[in-house]
């Protein structure tokens, strides 16, 4: 399994703002035991949804040279349940960034319904944790989440005609 | 400075650490330690600064509520006990903190403890007055 928890970016402002959207599909192994008879996406991968589409915006807003680390859930409030065959819409806002951290706002939606409401706060670690040494290497931005932006910035989610 | 009483910043302050630390507004007195008192975790601290940067509309560079680089100065720190240059160091840079306790001893691994309501009270009235 890849830990991927969003499909695709539908709009992305530097510095400001993303949405990013995730489908859910019954081909996920781990909808078929969350609950057997009763799929559901976990509330917990809902937040790592958010926590991808907003450390994405965090780490481009200093174009990937801080390693983002989700700090903190702030509040994460569900109001309803993500059930196969939903596109949940993570809709990420950059409310503070300093050289240190930044704390995000967000809200999931599902056909314009809001799902949830996720606030994290994120920590640039090199600039937070004195005395421990990191890789060098962007440990936290993979290839496979550049990619995603990659994707969005290149074909903005038209479609490919063949 | 837009006209705020010291009961005003307490209130406020108050909340914010209600919010971020999800405890009850009567353990929030102003002789609490954020740490020992409210269990505040480090990562807890950058959440309570954006917060308080947000409930007051200031600024607060991280340097100046905790001076990290008073405290992994290796001419101000021995066996992880502060000097008395680095204490005076801190003094001067921490008005806003009582340090009596802390002075008894120096260890660096408690000055979290120097961080009460008081404190954050305290420095937050000091940048009001300063902006």
């Amino acid at each position: 399994m890849r830990w991927i928890w969003i499909d695709r970016f539908e709009e992305f402002e530097s510095g400001r703002r993303a949405v990013a959207i995730k489908n859910v599909s019954l081909a996920e192994e781990h909808l078929h035991d969350h609950f057997p008879g009763f799929p559901l996406m976990p509330a917990s991968l809902i937040v790592e949804g958010m926590a991808q589409t907003a450390g994405i915006l965090v780490g481009e807003a200093r174009n990937f040279a801080e390693k983002v680390i989700l700090a903190k859930v702030k509040r994460a409030t569900f109001h309803a349940l993500a059930r196969p065959g939903d596109q949940l819409r993570h809709e990420a806002q950059i409310e503070q960034l300093t050289d240190s951290a930044a704390s995000t706002v967000g809200r999931v939606r599902v056909n314009g319904e809001l799902l949830g409401e996720i606030d994290i706060v994120f920590s640039h670690i090199d600039q937070n944790i004195s005395g421990i040494e990191f890789p060098r290497e962007n440990f936290v931005f993979t290839r496979e989440f550049r990619a995603l932006l990659e994707t969005f910035r290149g074909s903005s989610g038209k479609r490919i005609l063949l | 400075m837009p006209e705020i009483s010291q009961d005003e910043i307490f209130d406020k302050v108050r909340q914010t650490l209600v919010d971020a630390l999800s405890v009850e507004d009567d353990e929030v007195k102003p002789e609490a330690t954020l740490t020992e008192d409210l269990g505040a975790e480090s990562i807890d601290f950058l959440d309570i600064v954006f917060r308080l940067e947000k409930a007051f509309n200031i600024k607060i560079p991280q340097e100046e509520l905790i001076p990290r680089e008073i405290l992994s100065n290796p001419d101000y720190v021995a066996d992880r006990k502060l000097n008395a240059r680095g204490l005076a160091a801190l003094r001067s840079s921490m008005p806003h903190a009582d340090l009596s306790e802390f002075e008894k001893d120096p260890d660096i691994d408690k000055i979290s403890e120097v961080f009460t309501v008081s404190t954050i009270c305290k420095f937050v009235e000091s940048k009001l007055r300063a902006a």
